[in-house]
């Protein structure tokens, strides 16, 4: 039996459990918050978890020998390891950072790095030169595109990106074309933060490596919505941020597989990544200690852990469930609004809950700022995929996003707030 | 809802001096990176210094309405005046945006400037109204840069 989305006496009891949903804004309106696919709210269990970390075992974790610093690491190293477990990994193969975008920096520096004999990396898979090429898509997130770009022009490597179908999925038809011998990396997303376009992983991982490319995966708009198992995906490498998944701000995820973290080199160096150091030089601390230079973000990963541990308990099919009956309900009220056009696509099995959209004659920023006034809180922009916004020809977009705290009755005051839009703007009577 | 006043809808709608036109001595290009919304903006100018004339402002835009009606604005205020004028018109402008809801506006100075006061409330709209006159300003520099 499928899971079930939760029920309003679920949904109240979970709701208790974020303190921030009840206050007002905007003149005592209640906050109804649409924009958790730029971040999430933290319940408490999360907050308390960081703040115990502080209160009682606050200590620079893997460095020292007293007792601070041992709790200190031990509550570090068994965040890795409930954190790991959350997405089906090993402890040994997470990487903790400060966010995704340095995760995926990371690996793209990794290659930089490779390329001139640096790092401490091992053999030709993480080096780009010319003639080689970085494969990405047309709907990355600048975090999975710049970093491509800079790597590219720092070794003289090609850049390449699959394009969009005007109802934003990736054109797959040339993909032969474009991911070929001379592909070194395949990067992409595994849910578009903009569209919700939720991507075949595993096949176009598999299409990756039947090129011996190696796949890296944006995992941002994945981990915290529905059930992700790495050893089901197939790819390489993954990159997702705990903000987003009810975790603290400043802890991101890489996740890698134990021979590709092996071979990687390092990104950022210091204190805490080496084995031995002298003068002239240095060697580098086993996977994962080696990519985790300075002092860690141990309090933001007990937090995450926490975080993990909460989404567990409510259980991510259900999390799953309960989004796509939101994403279902807003498609569907959208709908019937012929003066709006969903971007991306609109069958259910192809999606995740984040919903873009674009108002006849209004401009996103207008569009948010009448629903600002009502309390309703959207994401309005380009959501950092600018590329995405200009193949789908919109200067910008609206974007609802949703998590396991997001009532249907949050669905229908945005609703009921857009009816005022086309009034406020003279664009014509709402239906 | 106070932000959108008449006014502001009525340049919206129906922007002053809306299109690229020629001559031009001066053009800019100016873009917010949080939407995306983008100006082109030229000045035609005649005479030297501060007592140029502001003979014709023609742009291009594409954003939201604060940023086309203050383009609009822009172009009504500071055409046929001296450049010295236009320069007072963009302090006052600037002052009264970015004043926090402290500054309405002097209609003397900036005429239907004063309907973007509300605009003041809302920090992340500042710049979608201050974008036309960063590109005018630009625009001018080049112009007088130019001749000299």
């Amino acid at each position: 039996m499928s899971a079930a989305p939760f029920t309003d006496e679920e949904l109240a009891r979970l709701r208790a459990d974020f303190p921030i949903l009840s206050r007002t804004v905007r003149g005592g309106h209640p906050l109804v918050y649409l924009d958790s696919g730029a971040t999430s709210h933290k319940p408490t269990v999360v907050l308390d978890a960081e703040r115990d970390f502080y209160t009682r075992t606050n200590a620079a974790v893997h460095r020292g020998a007293h007792q601070l610093s041992e709790e200190g690491t031990d509550a570090y190293e068994a965040a890795r390891t409930s954190i790991a477990g959350f997405i089906g990994a090993r402890a040994e193969e997470v990487v903790f950072t400060r966010n995704a975008t340095e995760a995926l920096n990371l690996v793209a520096y990794a290659f930089t790095n490779g390329t001139h004999g640096g790092g401490g990396g091992r053999g030709e898979r993480f080096s780009l030169r010319p003639g080689d090429e970085v494969l990405v898509t047309e709907m990355e997130h600048h975090a999975n595109l710049i970093p491509w770009q800079e790597a590219c022009r720092r070794t003289g490597a090609t850049l390449r990106w699959v394009p969009l179908t005007p109802d934003g999925r990736l054109d797959l038809g040339d993909l032969d074309a474009l991911l070929t011998e001379r592909t070194k990396v395949f990067a992409f997303t595994h849910v578009s933060n903009v569209l919700g376009t939720l991507n075949p992983v595993r096949e176009l991982a598999a299409r990756a490596h039947s090129v011996g490319a190696l796949a890296v995966l944006d995992a941002c708009q994945s981990v915290p919505h529905l059930p992700v198992d790495v050893g089901d995906l197939g790819v390489d490498l993954l990159a997702y941020s705990g903000h987003k998944m009810f975790g603290p701000l400043g802890v991101g995820v890489l996740w890698g597989r134990p021979e590709v973290l092996e071979e990687m080199p390092v990104f950022l160096t210091g204190g805490s990544m080496i084995e031995t150091v002298t003068m002239e030089g240095a060697t580098y601390a086993p996977v994962p200690q080696k990519f985790e230079a300075g002092v860690p973000v141990a309090a933001q990963a007990v937090g995450l852990a926490a975080a993990c541990d909460y989404l567990r308990d409510l259980g991510m099919d259900r999390v799953h469930a309960h989004e796509q009956a939101l994403t279902e309900r807003l498609l569907r009220g959208l709908a019937q609004r012929p003066w709006v056009s969903v971007l991306g696509p609109t069958d259910l099995r192809e999606r995740g809950g984040a919903v873009a959209f674009a108002v006849d004659g209004v401009h996103a920023h207008d569009v948010g700022q009448v629903l600002d006034d009502r309390g309703v809180e959207v994401r309005v922009g380009h959501h950092c995929a600018w590329p995405l916004h200009r193949a789908l020809r919109v200067p910008a977009s609206t974007r609802a996003s949703f998590a396991a705290y997001t009532t249907p009755g949050e669905v229908d005051a945005l609703l009921e707030a857009l009816d005022r839009v086309p009034a406020v703007f003279g664009t014509g009577v709402p239906a | 809802m106070d932000l959108y006043q008449e006014l502001i809808l009525d340049h919206y709608k129906n922007p002053v001096g809306h299109g690229l036109r020629e001559p031009f001595e001066g053009e800019s290009h100016q873009v917010n990176p949080t939407c995306g919304d983008e100006v082109t903006l030229r000045v035609h100018v005649s005479g030297e210094g501060e007592d140029a004339v502001v003979e014709d402002v023609s742009y291009d835009s594409m954003g939201c309405s604060i940023s086309v009606a203050s383009a609009s604005i822009l172009a009504e205020e500071v055409t046929g005046g001296s450049v010295a004028h236009a320069r007072e018109t963009y302090e006052a402008m600037r002052r009264m945006l970015t004043s926090k809801g402290q500054d309405p506006g002097d209609e003397d100075e900036i005429g239907d400037g004063v309907a973007l006061a509300g605009v003041a409330k809302y920090p992340a709209r500042v710049k979608c109204a201050l974008l036309s006159w960063a590109a005018f300003t630009d625009a001018l520099y080049q112009a007088q840069g130019a001749k000299q």
